[in-house]
């Protein structure tokens, strides 16, 4: 459902995605993994149509991201990193506006506003001014904006991030159950997510991939590596041995 | 397909208006502007000294001037606010142009203004009931200032796409309006005309023609009405490109 090939993206003189390609299917959870500043973040915002690749194609259920962008982003939901809002508008007129952006009006608006509301526990905060949430409850809301008209294309910029713990634990829960019927792609710096949620995992560090597995494949590339944490350090290199390299 | 085009911008415009409403800038703005164009009139015109009912010399005559300063508050938060929410992330993965959002925004900030163009009937009412005015000149008067606040208010845009802040879209804005009203003013063309060379004058004159002011007064005079509407719309047309062009570099 999702495909991307060569995707390549510079920013002046810095290549910041060099020739990534990558495929996921329906009913396919894929873990995006990488060190800070390692491209993820800008190979997710190509994909959802946001930055235009250098070069590269993108596709999503079959439909060209560059060719027919507001067809493609019509199957597309997308949770950016730090979970933006309007600050001005409550919870339930900020989905409102979402729905309608995306074709929903009317009952079928309310209906779907109902719905990610109960999905993701925002009842109580229904008419609360986004300004006023907390951080959990703001995360929560634009990760219900982007599932709001049941998209096939599920892109989630670090879903879990700023969470505590059981909302983590709702958040993942989320993610596997809905990842049945969808294409999900999502990143973390959370090595446990991975194996709780992901089908696949692939592991991006300076804009190339290096790893590309199930999370059990992954384990297996390092010899000796108990846990992909190990498999993580050893594959992707800290700045600093960066820094004495050069 | 064009039904879905119309949808959307009208869920931007929807947004944005409402987002207008819920903010104390807003009510400030238009009471400032109330105040001001009111208060002109009576304060330093002497409207009501004069023998004159029509509104051109003594009410219209200042909106300019008003407009310089407010347009650009009203049309500050329109780009600089998503950029600096990030939300402009959000909008633009959505199954929308940028053309549907640019002008659903404009539209909503364009409401905005008459709206508050439209409070200021008590004026009106004024000079009908102290004489006969002809509602000739008070009609195009009408016109020539909502689009020239029109004007000020696509200037504004282009200008907060290109950055997060608002008070750097503001200044940025107030000051382009500044220039743009002061160029077509005869006294400083004359000014520029005497300090630079002979070759320059015909160069500095075509650039005073870009001036809103002249365009703004012919307007209000009733005199040559197309020619003038037509070139605020030309402004208003090519500031909104402007505004496209830049949001496009930014995600570049």
């Amino acid at each position: 459902m999702i495909q991307v090939k060569n995707l390549i993206k510079v920013f002046g003189t810095k290549v910041a995605v060099d020739d990534i390609s990558f495929s996921v299917e329906k009913g396919e959870v894929l873990g995006f993994l990488g060190p800070n500043g390692a491209g993820k973040s800008t190979t997710m915002r190509m994909v959802t149509g946001y930055f235009r690749p250098t070069s590269g194609s993108i596709s999503l259920c079959g439909i060209d991201m560059l060719e027919k962008p507001e067809e493609a982003k019509f199957r597309l939901g997308y949770l950016p990193e730090n979970a933006p809002l309007y600050s001005d508008m409550t919870v339930a007129s900020f989905l409102g506006f979402c729905a309608e952006m995306r074709g929903l009006h009317g009952a079928a608006r309310n209906k779907a506003i109902d719905r990610v509301l109960d999905l993701c526990f925002l009842d109580s905060v229904r008419n609360q001014s986004v300004d006023t949430l907390s951080k959990g409850y703001r995360h929560r809301t634009c990760f219900a904006q982007s599932i709001i008209h049941d998209p096939d294309v599920l892109i989630l910029d670090e879903p879990t991030d700023g969470l505590d713990p059981n909302q983590k634990h709702e958040v993942r829960g989320m993610i596997k159950r809905m990842g049945q019927n969808k294409a999900i792609i999502f990143s973390t710096h959370i090595l446990e997510e991975v194996e709780a949620a992901c089908s696949r995992a692939i592991i991006i560090d300076r804009g190339k991939v290096v790893a590309d597995g199930t999370p059990e494949s992954l384990k297996k590339l390092v010899p000796g590596a108990n846990s992909l944490d190990e498999v993580f350090r050893s594959i992707t290199k800290p700045d600093t041995a960066h820094k004495k390299a050069a | 397909m064009r039904n879905r085009d119309i949808q959307n911008t009208v869920a931007v415009f929807k947004r944005e208006f409402l987002a207008y409403f819920n903010s104390p800038v807003l009510y400030v703005i238009v009471v400032i502007f109330l105040l001001a164009s009111m208060g002109f009139p009576f304060f330093f015109s002497r409207i009501l000294d004069s023998e004159d009912v029509s509104l051109t010399e003594r009410f219209f005559v200042w909106h300019p001037w008003i407009y310089t300063v407010l347009a650009p508050a009203v049309g500050m938060r329109l780009w600089s606010e998503e950029h600096r929410l990030g939300t402009i992330e959000l909008l633009l993965t959505m199954p929308v142009s940028p053309w549907q959002a640019i002008l659903g925004k404009f539209f909503a900030a364009s409401c905005v203004w008459l709206i508050g163009l439209t409070l200021t009937f008590p004026i009106v009412w004024t000079v009908c009931y102290l004489g006969e005015p002809d509602m000739g000149p008070i009609i195009s008067g009408y016109t020539a200032s909502y689009l020239y606040a029109l004007a000020c208010l696509s200037v504004t845009c282009a200008v907060s796409a290109i950055t997060r802040s608002q008070v750097v879209c503001f200044i940025v804005s107030v000051a382009f309006c500044i220039v743009i009203a002061l160029i077509g003013d005869p006294g400083v063309t004359q000014t520029i005309v005497s300090t630079t060379p002979d070759w320059a004058e015909g160069f500095v004159r075509f650039v005073s023609y870009f001036s809103f002011m002249d365009h703004f007064f012919e307007l209000t005079k009733g005199i040559f009405v197309m020619r003038d509407v037509l070139y605020f719309l030309s402004v208003i047309v090519v500031s909104l490109i402007i505004t496209h062009l830049s949001l496009r570099a930014k995600r570049a």
